[in-house]
């Protein structure tokens, strides 16, 4: 039997989150897509050329333009049958319609899977990170949610696989969108940044991440990230947090800039390919897991990164 | 209106977690334990949800050992009026909780539920969206603002992209986020009030709940430690290492 991978997209390309989970599926069986949404023809078509795609399901409804919960799970629940496992993105909206669907099914689940052992048997970071735990499931159907940052992104196949058009369960009612304030998407997205490059509270007030910007512009685009007490702080919005509450990235190469490295961030950025930490203080933490770290006032260094990069 | 919130005392958030060495999990055996962090924001916003008017009474639930009363006694000096302690010495799943929280929640005909997005131990973030599957109820995960209103609940929630806002019809089951409040400390009049507030003790047996897991943990482990690198002298050796030797730029 197939495993279902729930896609995430704009509503016009696929977030790389869904490559990520194809990925991982791919180790389990045939992999099966269901995009959802209002109008959502262009990503079906994207995983429909994606590598070990076999089947795309496209289901198009008016309540399902905003991915809300509830009617996402109603159409989940619905396939459920036809398939021996479904996999969820582990981002907000995957954790969100996830533990849905489980509940509705009665069924244990496991969030976070970093790696799969085999078709039972997987491994997922708990105590935010710190412990990993080898868990073994015995229900009949594996529910999970794929960490982004443990699997490769999957590339086209050069053939494309049909999309099925299916109807879409009526709506629920329960909720409705009021609004949403999403931050600017024309540049790098945080979680899927091949550069991040991150501030902490060593940067003094709001108007120093310009510095940081400035410093992503010349690495050729990276995008930005903070610590929580950054963001606490109000300097920056919340969906710039990396850390076990916040974002877990894992770039090609992660700038800590004025950060101590708190474990709840250590949490979100010690898979980084390179890390660099640029900090003041000596015996700041986030030395033991910097590739390079520089021993400087921030304030001088980086003006001074971005002359030598100019 | 009845507030149901789940709570569970779970490792201190500034506890740093050792592995035991022989790989069945976590040491608690001498840690400081404390309310989930994301739990307090939660009994904080039931509270002040009751003193705006907009609920009439707080049941915080708590399923453990004996020593779960201490963070049942907390949030009964934060503010809730009742406890309920469902008395059982095995680790929780959420499927499990989720399924005890279903029960009480029939029987005390509360119409919001408030928890914690996760707990800060298992990091599964499941037993909320659980809940509110198997009650065929509204759910709004991850609020950082909640304001409740004939019949509904307008509810901001933090995503990935940013916030977006939400109205749900109730019943719902909201799960809280870091940002929703601030938890007020509890102060030692009103920890001496709490001692006088029930706190029901329940068996976990008399729930007459399936709470056998079918995921159990075969090890658990430290993660692959990252090694540190090097520190480099000034700007210009870093660019230097970065180009030439890391080639990441």
């Amino acid at each position: 039997m197939s495993v279902l991978v729930i896609a995430e997209h704009t509503g016009t390309a696929l977030k790389t989150t869904t490559h990520t989970t194809i990925d991982a599926a791919s180790h389990l069986g045939p992999v099966t897509v269901l995009v959802m949404g209002g109008v959502a023809v262009t990503p079906a078509e994207e995983a429909a050329r994606l590598e070990h795609v076999t089947e795309v399901l496209l289901v198009e409804a008016p309540h399902l333009e905003h991915m809300l919960a509830e009617e996402c799970a109603e159409q989940v629940v619905g396939l459920a049958d036809k398939y021996r496992d479904i996999l969820f993105p582990a981002t907000t909206f995957g954790k969100n319609v996830m533990g849905r669907v489980a509940g509705i099914l009665e069924s244990s689940a496991v969030s976070d899977v970093i790696e799969i052992i085999d078709n039972k048997t997987f491994k997922h970071p708990t105590y935010a990170g710190n412990a990993i735990a080898t868990v073994q499931t015995t229900e009949k159907k594996l529910i999970a949610t794929i960490r982004p940052t443990a699997f490769n992104v999957v590339g086209e196949s050069g053939r494309e696989t049909k999309v099925t058009v299916i109807g879409a369960k009526p709506s629920l009612g329960l909720s409705t969108f009021v609004r949403e304030e999403l931050s600017d998407s024309s540049k790098p997205q945080l979680g899927s940044a091949k550069i991040v490059v991150s501030g902490g509270r060593g940067l003094k007030e709001a108007d120093n991440f310009s510095m940081l910007e400035e410093l992503a512009g010349k690495l050729g685009g990276g995008a930005i990230g903070a610590t929580r007490a950054a963001v606490d702080l109000g300097w920056v919005p919340n969906d710039y947090q990396v850390g076990q509450t916040g974002k877990v990235v894992a770039p090609d190469i992660y700038f800590a800039v004025g950060i101590s490295g708190a474990i709840q961030h250590l949490a979100g950025m010690k898979d980084s390919k390179v890390i660099v930490a640029i900090n003041k203080d000596e015996n700041a933490p986030i030395f033991d897991v910097a590739t390079y770290g520089l021993v400087a006032d921030l304030f001088e260094a980086i003006p001074e990164l971005i002359k030598e990069l100019s | 209106m009845k507030a149901l919130v789940a709570i569970k005392h779970s490792i201190n958030a500034y506890v740093k977690p050792t592995v035991k060495t022989d790989g069945s999990g976590v040491d608690l055996s001498t840690v400081k334990m404390s309310m989930n962090p994301f739990d307090e924001i939660a009994v904080e916003e039931a509270v002040r949800l009751k003193e705006a008017g907009k609920i009439s009474e707080i049941i915080v639930v708590s399923i453990g050992k004996a020593n779960v009363t201490e963070s049942l006694r907390k949030a009964l000096g934060m503010g809730a009026d009742r406890g309920i302690h469902v008395l059982t010495d095995e680790d929780m799943y959420p499927l499990a909780v989720a399924r005890i929280l279903k029960v009480l929640l029939e029987k005390e005909g509360a119409n919001i539920v408030l928890m914690g997005k996760q707990s800060i131990d298992g990091d599964n973030n499941q037993a909320s969206q659980m809940l509110s599957g198997m009650m065929g109820w509204s759910q709004a995960m991850f609020a950082s603002k909640v304001e409740i209103d004939d019949g509904k609940a307008e509810v901001t929630r933090e995503v990935d992209g940013g916030l977006e806002t939400i109205s749900v019809k109730l019943p719902t089951v909201i799960s809280t986020d870091l940002r929703l409040n601030e938890p007020r400390n509890v102060t030692l009049p009103n920890l001496m009030k709490a001692k006088q507030k029930p706190i029901e003790e329940v068996a976990l047996i008399d729930l007459n709940v399936g709470t056998q897991s079918k995921v159990s943990v075969l090890k658990v482990e430290e993660p692959v430690a990252r090694t540190g690198g090097i520190k480099v002298d000034n700007v210009a050796e870093l660019v230097q290492k970065l180009k030439e030797e890391a080639r990441v730029i």
